[in-house]
């Protein structure tokens, strides 16, 4: 058992900091420093810088333009990321889809979306929950009817995250309605643009942005050619990526770089001749947060090793999942506490009642209460950790 | 940077697990702590043979060079079985302290023999009104003729009953809350001057206060230099706070065990209670917290090493918490979930919680902690 870096990964991470220090542009960096609230357009910008660099795909296997990178050099990659604030690339496409295709695509398919996924050329978004498949997803009912070469698929998604943003939906759909209903399920990726009776509706959250959209599909024709895996197989591998998804929502990364705003809005907070960083008791808050996440650190470096090793994110992305969405919470609850009166304050408050870091806070505040939902709720991290590590008997 | 036990420490595991299955089970703990000395120097002996008191000690020292990652591994299975021989007061504290500041004569007298399971040790440090505070010191050693002159009071020390030799700190310059003046002495267990008073505790684990009337001991028995011992004292309570999230581990992980098996084969209204989501979940929860410990413990064992005092500070710190928030949570809850008979005495569970409240007070408690870990200078930093 080994924390420490050698000199030549003391090296690489000196190597990655100069780098990023470089290539963001002005404007970024100005807006990294206002606490990393990014538009689609720049976080886009980052993608393609990064990609040029050959770095958008830490996670990726070298021969499809991964980095080739260990645990600890990703790791030491991802800490320079966050402390240079740089945005957060979109998971969808680089930590989702991408991998699943990588998996279980055939060569055409790999050959065909692998590299605008990587270049960031083409946008994804997921298509899984619809009104009446939350939590229980199996219970999904986009209907596939096959016709020809292609399927037509009738329906609806919802909670389609940044769908008026992409370019491709992946999405699970219903193939056949025999059996168990996991079992009529596939896999399917669709063109969103160059697709007939698509519609794409997003809708304003409570955090006061367009996160979320609603996406309509009628007699929309789909090449079976783009169905990833065997016709009704969608199931398994759609829970696979939700391994995937897991392992990132545990939001490290956010959480880390919420201490840091915390820290950043405590010591510009005067409380009577000193700033509310001096205030003990707020320190010994923040603190505990911060000690917190250490040890989910630590928990997500060992899932990685064990990833890196062959191992599936299995249990583990669901306590990660848990542990990681209750702290990135409770740190914009702490950002909320720090900012005092601020905190009345909204998107679009003005510069002089709200400084330009404490303007997204709000909303964020806000807009996270979906992390314990979205990915599958930690209510149902729960049912997965009892049933299939525990193997608690099932009522 | 590797989580992975090497094939050497997989063997040290896989022997512990099965010594304190076979040896050292919980029953025999139940036995240990109706007698005086609530634990067996046969026992030690055995654990001696097993090498566990040597194993991190440096080869040229008469050990086997192993790291405190070694020591975690069998803390934590010691942990499963509720051993009460005095592995952190003796191997983890006071041979580490020795093994590092002794000089080659008082590591030969104090160190090998312990080594060998012939003596154990004791590290006394906290003073009734220092709480956690290491550098608050009332207890003074005065020089006197070659040597010097021990007076003052140590409570709550781990093994302080039954140590053949006990490093105490004692203050030989400056003030009561001075950082500097501080010295350690090894004082003989039957030393004329030293009172000790048993004191049983929670956990059914014995410590002692001593008291030091006038005890006198040769210049030989100054453990390191005169005035300069607050960072060895800072050190070693950190490997103890290390050493309790290993030995805390082994008690979730056996609680959390049981809790589950007792989920599976306790019925109500016809079924497992475990078939109840609501109970479920309380268990999801239990083990995402076990997760956590053992991943602080995984942080404190290597980084109690770290060179840099800071980040030890803020790392231990950072396990302790864990360990004490999450082995809380565990422990209460195993409690709960077993319902009425989890309160009583016949049953092992209320054994593990008690053990584990009892690591929360000692080596700093949650606050201490954090107050710590915002103290440090590397929490200013926004990076």
């Amino acid at each position: 058992m080994d924390l420490s870096y050698t000199p030549e990964q003391d090296q690489f991470r000196d190597e990655v900091r100069s780098w990023i220090a470089e290539a963001m542009p002005a404007t970024m960096r100005k807006h990294a420093e206002d606490g990393a609230n990014f538009e689609n357009a720049e976080v886009m910008e980052w993608h393609k810088i990064l990609f040029a660099k050959g770095w958008a795909a830490p996670g990726w296997p070298e021969e499809v333009g991964g980095t080739g990178w260990d645990v600890a050099q990703r790791s030491i990659f991802q800490e320079e990321c966050v402390r240079a604030n740089a945005p957060s690339l979109s998971p969808f496409g680089l930590a989702m889809v991408g991998p699943l295709i990588i998996q279980y695509g055939n060569d055409e398919q790999k050959k065909r979306f692998l590299p605008k996924i990587l270049a960031g050329e083409e946008i994804w978004c997921q298509g899984y929950s619809e009104p009446n498949a939350g939590s229980d997803l199996a219970n999904l009912q986009l209907r596939a009817e096959a016709d020809g070469d292609d399927y037509i698929l009738n329906g609806q998604k919802t909670w389609t995250t940044y769908a008026q943003y992409a370019d491709w939906i992946f999405v699970l759909c219903r193939t056949s309605t025999e059996g168990k209903k996991q079992e009529g399920i596939s896999f399917l990726l669709v063109d969103i643009h160059n697709t007939d009776g698509i519609d794409v509706k997003p809708f304003l959250t409570t955090g006061g942005t367009l996160a979320f959209s609603e996406t309509w599909f009628k007699d929309a024709r789909v090449p079976q050619a783009n169905r990833v895996g065997p016709e009704n197989g969608g199931w398994s591998m759609a829970k696979a990526l939700l391994g995937h998804e897991r392992t990132g929502i545990g939001g490290i990364t956010e959480s880390d770089r919420g201490l840091s705003a915390v820290k950043h809005i405590a010591q510009r907070t005067a409380v009577g001749s000193q700033t509310l960083f001096d205030d003990p008791g707020f320190r010994r808050r923040i603190a505990r947060k911060q000690m917190r996440l250490r040890a989910i650190e630590i928990f997500n470096l060992r899932a990685l090793a064990a990833a890196q090793v062959g191992h599936a994110p299995g249990a583990e992305s669901s306590v990660l999942k848990i542990v990681g969405t209750e702290l990135q919470q409770e740190v914009t609850e702490l950002q909320m506490d720090a900012m005092g009166h601020n905190a009345m304050g909204w998107l679009d408050s003005p510069e002089e009642a709200l400084p330009s870091h404490q303007q997204a806070i709000a909303s964020q505040f806000n807009y996270l209460r979906a992390a314990t939902i979205y990915g599958g709720s930690n209510e149902i991290q729960k049912n997965i950790i009892s049933k299939h590590l525990l193997r608690l008997p099932s009522a | 940077m590797n989580f992975d036990l090497n094939e050497e420490q997989q063997m040290i595991m896989d022997q512990a697990a099965k010594f304190v299955a076979n040896e050292t089970p919980v029953s025999r703990f139940r036995k240990l702590r109706e007698t005086e000395r609530g634990w067996d120097l046969d026992m030690w002996g055995k654990m001696a043979e097993q090498g566990w008191l040597a194993i991190a000690i440096p080869e040229d020292q008469g050990g086997f060079g192993g790291s405190f990652v070694d020591l975690a591994i069998i803390l934590e299975q010691l942990g499963r079985g509720l051993v009460p021989e005095p592995f952190i007061a003796s191997v983890v504290l006071g041979a580490g302290i020795l093994s590092e500041h002794g000089d080659e004569a008082q590591r030969d007298s104090f160190l090998t023999p312990m080594i060998e399971g012939q003596t154990s040790l004791a590290f006394a440090y906290a003073e009734s009104q220092s709480r956690y505070n290491l550098s608050d010191c009332l207890t003074k050693a005065v020089k006197s003729g070659d040597g010097w002159t021990i007076s003052g009071e140590k409570i709550w020390v781990l093994n302080g009953h039954a140590a053949d030799q006990i490093i105490v700190a004692a203050r030989t310059g400056g003030s009561q809350f001075d950082e500097s003046g501080l010295s350690l002495f090894i004082v003989d267990g039957d030393a004329k001057g030293l009172q000790r008073i048993l004191v049983p505790g929670m956990d059914g684990q014995r410590t002692a206060v001593l008291r030091f009337e006038g005890v006198q001991v040769g210049a030989d028995r100054l453990l390191g230099r005169d005035g300069d011992a607050l960072g060895i004292i800072e050190k070693a309570v950190d490997r103890g706070a290390a050493a309790a999230c290993a030995e805390g581990l082994g008690h979730i992980r056996e609680l959390f065990e049981r809790t589950v098996a007792y989920l599976k084969e306790r019925e109500q209204f016809g079924v497992p209670i475990g078939s109840f989501q609501v109970l479920q979940h309380i268990a999801s929860d239990m083990y995402a917290e076990m997760e956590l410990c053992y991943s602080a413990s995984i942080l404190a064992s290597i980084q109690v090493d770290h060179p840099d005092a800071d980040t030890r500070k803020a790392e231990v710190s950072a396990a302790k918490l864990q360990l004490s928030d999450g082995g809380w949570m565990v422990s209460k809850n195993a409690i709960q979930l077993f319902g009425g008979i989890g309160v009583t005495d016949e049953q092992d569970e209320g054994l593990f919680f008690k053990r584990l409240r009892v690591l929360n007070s000692v080596f700093g408690d949650a606050d201490w902690h954090v107050s710590r870990f915002q103290s440090l200078k590397g929490f200013e930093a926004i990076d």
